[in-house]
């Protein structure tokens, strides 16, 4: 397909920059978003960004409401919010984007991630487990890798009709 | 105290071609007074979360009213989406809550400071464009179209009686339910004329009509998204 948006992001650009080019190529139109320290960037560019809203949340579980409201409407969303948030919106995932079968991208800070040693912050312990036994599909984008991911992820959510998830890995540890 | 029954008449009568979004109690009764069941949406199993639903509805279709009716209970579980519907601003958002102080479809357990919360000056507070509160439906009756005249986004408690349950049977299938209001909903955009010229919003309505019909199209022949590697 042709992309939209801006024009291919070019080699040491941020990777804040890299997503939002997903985020133009997959025709995202709203960007839900819960505040998080590691995602704080990300959120500054997506409001800047011409064509993208930010929709800024009080707490996570409003985030899934409002997609399934947008995405009935005739836009893409995507949810951005930290790993803990994950577990907060538990009843919206459970009782809208898979009972609904949603084929939203959510994209998730993975708190505590390490990528050489088991995680110790209990928000990177049950993260994966959960989204499992959610049967939700996910993928780690890990420092280095490549951001298109999200758009692969964005596609096979519209192919599965099921939420995806992308689990943005930071610096070892952080937040 | 408004007759439960005799609120949603009200506003049905009231509804023009709005999409309705209906949770609990209110989304129980509401078939029985709504005269476009075609755009009317019940979800009640992520609890709170309609008014939430009805925010993504009222930010994708600018141009047409999007109407939600909460519970009190509803609302309480998900307080905060006031503040985020008072940021986001929708002047097509109508948001009606059904005050009975009750968490009716558990039980009738009563809410939390029951008879104590100014639930129209919380969402005034919170940055609504618009809040009213009514305990008598023939001040609703007068006063619902000068209130849906305003820009919103607009709040309205009721404070209502017991509803009326004997309706209250098992939600249609959460999915076949989301694929008949799509359907509903592209075909009101289908079918809409083309705005006379000059007025507001008339390229995002076509706009609009034009990607939906292309989300149609993509999600009919079973493709993936429009965008991959």
């Amino acid at each position: 397909m042709t992309p939209r948006g801006p024009a291919r992001p070019e080699p040491g650009q941020t990777v804040e920059t890299r997503i939002v080019y997903e985020f133009h190529r997959c025709g995202i139109t709203h960007v839900i978003y819960c505040p998080d320290s590691a995602t704080r960037a990300l959120r500054d560019v997506v409001e800047a960004e011409p064509g993208l809203t930010l929709v800024p949340v009080c707490r996570e579980g409003e985030a899934l409401g409002i997609a399934t409201g947008l995405m009935l409407g005739g836009k893409e969303p995507v949810v951005v919010h930290q790993s803990t948030g994950l577990f907060e919106s538990g009843d919206s995932i459970r009782g809208l984007a898979l009972d609904l079968g949603l084929p939203v991208l959510m994209l998730i800070d993975y708190r505590g991630w390490r990528p050489t040693s088991p995680a110790t912050d209990s928000a990177a312990v049950f993260v994966e487990p959960v989204l499992r036994a959610w049967g939700i599909r996910y993928h780690v984008l890990a420092p280095g890798d490549d951001p298109g991911m999200i758009s692969r992820a964005f596609a096979e959510a519209r192919e599965r009709q099921a939420p995806v998830a992308i689990l943005l890995a930071g610096e070892d540890g952080r937040s | 105290m408004i007759d439960h029954l005799r609120a949603l008449e009200i506003i049905s009568r009231h509804r023009g071609d709005a999409v309705v979004v209906t949770t609990m109690s209110a989304g129980f009764v509401w078939p029985k007074v709504s005269a476009n069941p075609g755009l009317d949406l019940m979800h009640s199993d992520a609890m709170g979360k309609i008014s939430s639903v009805g925010l993504g509805l009222a930010l994708a279709l600018p141009d047409r009213r999007v109407i939600v009716l909460d519970g009190d209970g509803s609302l309480l579980m998900n307080l905060g989406t006031l503040v985020t519907i008072a940021h986001m601003a929708p002047r097509n958002l109508l948001h009606f809550v059904l005050g009975n102080d009750t968490y009716l479809t558990s039980g009738s357990q009563s809410i939390p400071n029951a008879g104590r919360i100014d639930f129209a000056g919380l969402a005034a507070a919170a940055g609504y464009a618009g809040a009213h509160r009514f305990e008598d439906g023939e001040s609703l009756g007068r006063d619902l179209a000068a209130i849906t005249a305003q820009p919103g986004p607009t709040f309205v408690y009721l404070k209502v009686g017991p509803a009326w349950t004997a309706s209250r049977a098992r939600n249609t299938p959460a999915r076949a339910m989301l694929s008949r209001f799509r359907a509903a909903l592209w075909e009101a955009y289908r079918r809409m004329r083309p705005p006379a010229t000059g007025a507001v919003g008339s390229s995002d309505d076509r706009a609009l009509a034009a990607r939906i019909e292309k989300l149609r199209a993509r999600e009919s022949s079973g493709g993936a998204g429009g965008c991959g590697p």
